[in-house]
């Protein structure tokens, strides 16, 4: 009988565990770990990072023996642009002021829709615009950068 | 009469213009962003969260409880009209709500669903009133011991109901755990998992993960599913139930306070399971339970007092013992800390005027929810045809907004992108996000509490058990445990949530 993954939505899950787990433990190795009377910094998160490796280590091999659901295909379109235009406005807001900031976010952020349309995205950005400058940078007083000068 | 002077010193806060007024802001922001298809009370807490920060701390926690019975009663909304529930407590009134609209009675439906609420908020904050103070009594006995395993029963009943598979849910809560301990440690200094990033020596903010987990990865979800499914939208003729609806929603309404009641003071409990328990009794009770799924009215009272219930009777553990029941109040316990208050059983007596102010203001809220939803349906309406392609780049700049806001860092809005990433991988891998942010609030607490009983132990593992209190506390969790795996209630356990 050969190995086969029956259930690929656990054990990426799984993986995910392993990963987080096992790199937990192993930067709380360096930490003084103390006794369990005085326990130093590295005692509960190394103990929590075996535990979570362990456990994505079960799901992995439970992923091998019990059938499960494959995964949902994912729009990668949504994904990135999505994040992307949190990222643009992240990058964006300290240096150029708001009024840039939420331009790209709001249109790199519509993009994401496959329903997206270009007119009324226009509309949308004039409309958000007045509102991060009226609203949130007067009005509630943020402290925004208005524009990159 | 303690109790009376207490309610009046509550009524005497909650009644000024200034908190009647953020009070009435909170509910109808909450009902306002709650509406939208597709946002649950956790995300919309987090968007609103940096707009409470100005206020004074009463006036900001007046006005987050506001937001989150709004947002809670904006998802029912949703789910009656548009068939989409906001989260989780509101997917049983989809079945029989939807069904009313459809055979256009949806006005009776969000009637006798604000109504029930009401009754259900009212008695909720009375319990709140009774039972508080003696319950903050008990937390005064509390040593680390009994707070560690009071954390470790309320982390395996939020385990217990989220759905999917349980063992994903206890990594959830680990991972969870392990991102809260990042940055300074409180004990020593030590900086933990910084990675040699000055920005995380203080560790992530909460409304950072909240929002990656459960604003920005939603947002990308809600994308896709659009594009496959178009909602349609029912009518509403007249918002009077009739005599017969009354007659027949009444009884469900008390069945469903009681029960949302209860099940909300649990730790790990709070709306969701109410309105399932709600829906099941009243599937049982009924002389005809083939009428549920095709628009019986108890199906909408019982589920909707009980999560309204639920909701309100979920405070108390945050109010007396500082142990957040689940994501929301989880959130509140971030909120508190913000504004220099740390929640526990020392609130009622070192700051009464906040604590009474609050509850007081909760039953002022329902109120005004009661007047907000029923005159008001018009606009909400109007909102949710509101597509959705016009909606989220909005949503996604007001979350950034709200993110970056907190602390004003452009590097928290990149790691709540890296957490939405995170998030949308695990919508992808049926991971439920919320044990994992409930872990994330109480990961510094169960290690404090650990410390500082192994330590007045001498190092004795033992006292977890040999402490009545605590022992008892761990033999529910245990409890509870045993009986999800035990095979039988497992199946009523998958049955409950496919519903």
């Amino acid at each position: 009988m050969s190995i086969s993954i029956r259930s690929p939505r656990d054990f990426c899950a799984g993986l995910i565990f392993l990963f987080f787990g096992a790199l937990a433990a192993y930067v709380a190795r360096d930490y003084p770990m103390g006794s369990a009377v005085r326990m130093g910094p590295g005692y509960f998160p190394y103990l929590l990072g075996i535990l979570l490796a362990l456990l994505g280590v079960v799901i992995c091999v439970k992923s091998l023996v019990i059938y499960g659901e494959r995964i949902e295909s994912a729009s990668l379109r949504a994904l990135l642009l999505v994040l992307g235009a949190v990222g643009v406005f992240a990058g964006t807001i300290e240096s150029a002021g708001i009024v840039i900031a939420t331009a790209l976010l709001v249109g790199v952020g519509a993009a994401a829709s496959p329903e997206s349309r270009l007119r009324e995205v226009a509309v949308l950005i004039v409309f958000l615009l007045a509102l991060a400058v009226g609203l949130f940078t007067y009005g509630l007083g943020l402290p925004f950068k208005i524009f990159p000068v | 009469m303690e109790l009376l002077a207490n309610l009046q010193l509550g009524f005497d806060v909650a009644l000024t213009l200034q908190n009647v007024l953020y009070c009435f802001l909170g509910v109808f922001l909450g009902t306002l962003i709650g509406v939208l298809p597709g946002i649950g009370p956790v995300a919309t807490i987090a968007m609103l969260l940096p707009a409470t920060f100005a206020l004074p701390p009463v006036s900001a926690l007046i006005m987050l409880a506001g937001i989150y019975y709004g947002a809670q009663y904006g998802g029912s909304t949703t789910a009656i009209l548009v068939n989409l529930p906001g989260e989780a407590s509101s997917v049983v009134t989809c079945l029989d709500g939807y069904a009313m609209a459809q055979q256009g009675r949806a006005g009776p439906a969000l009637a006798v669903a604000a109504l029930g609420s009401f009754f259900a908020g009212t008695v909720a904050t009375l319990i709140l009133v009774m039972f508080a103070p003696p319950l903050a009594e008990v937390a005064f006995k509390f040593g680390p011991a009994e707070y560690f395993s009071l954390m470790v029963l309320g982390l395996i009943a939020a385990i217990v109901l989220a759905h999917g598979s349980l063992i994903n849910a206890i990594a959830m809560i680990l991972l969870g755990l392990l991102l809260g301990l990042i940055g300074a440690d409180t004990n020593t200094g030590q900086f933990r998992f910084t990675f040699g990033l000055p920005q995380l020596a203080d560790g992530i903010g909460f409304v950072v993960v909240a929002m990656g987990l459960f604003g920005f990865s939603e947002i990308i979800a809600n994308i896709e599913r659009r594009a496959r499914r178009e909602v349609v939208m029912a009518k509403i003729t007249s918002l009077f139930p009739t005599r017969e609806d009354l007659k027949a929603s009444w009884k469900a309404v008390l069945r469903g306070t009681a029960i949302g009641a209860l099940l909300g003071i649990l730790p790990g409990g709070g709306a969701t399971l109410g309105s399932f328990a709600a829906y099941t009794l009243e599937k049982k009770v009924a002389k005809d339970p083939s009428r549920f799924g095709k628009g019986a009215i108890e199906g909408v009272a019982g589920p909707e007092s009980a999560n309204n219930a639920g909701a309100q009777t979920s405070f108390i553990p945050l109010l007396t013992l500082g142990i957040p029941a689940n994501a929301v109040m989880a959130l509140m316990v971030g909120a508190m800390t913000i504004h220099g208050i740390t929640p526990g059983p020392q609130v009622m007596t070192e700051r009464p005027e906040l604590f009474w102010g609050m509850i007081a203001s909760m039953w002022i809220g329902n109120l005004l929810l009661v007047v907000l939803n029923l005159p008001l349906i018009g606009i909400w309406v109007k909102l949710l045809s509101v597509p959705y392609r016009i909606l989220y780049p909005a949503i996604l700049l007001f979350s950034c907004i709200g993110v970056y806001s907190l602390n004003n860092s452009a590097i928290d809005v990149a790691l709540a992108l890296a957490f939405g990433f995170l998030g949308y991988l695990f919508i992808k891998l049926d991971c439920e996000p919320a044990p994992l942010l409930l872990g994330f609030v109480l990961g510094p607490m169960m290690e404090e509490n650990l410390r500082r009983a192994l330590l007045l132990s001498r190092g004795d593992p033992t006292v977890f058990v040999t402490r009545p209190l605590s022992l008892a506390l761990l033999v529910v969790a245990a409890a509870l445990l045993v009986i999800v795996v035990v095979p039988a209630v497992r199946r009523k356990r998958e049955e409950a949530f496919q519903e």
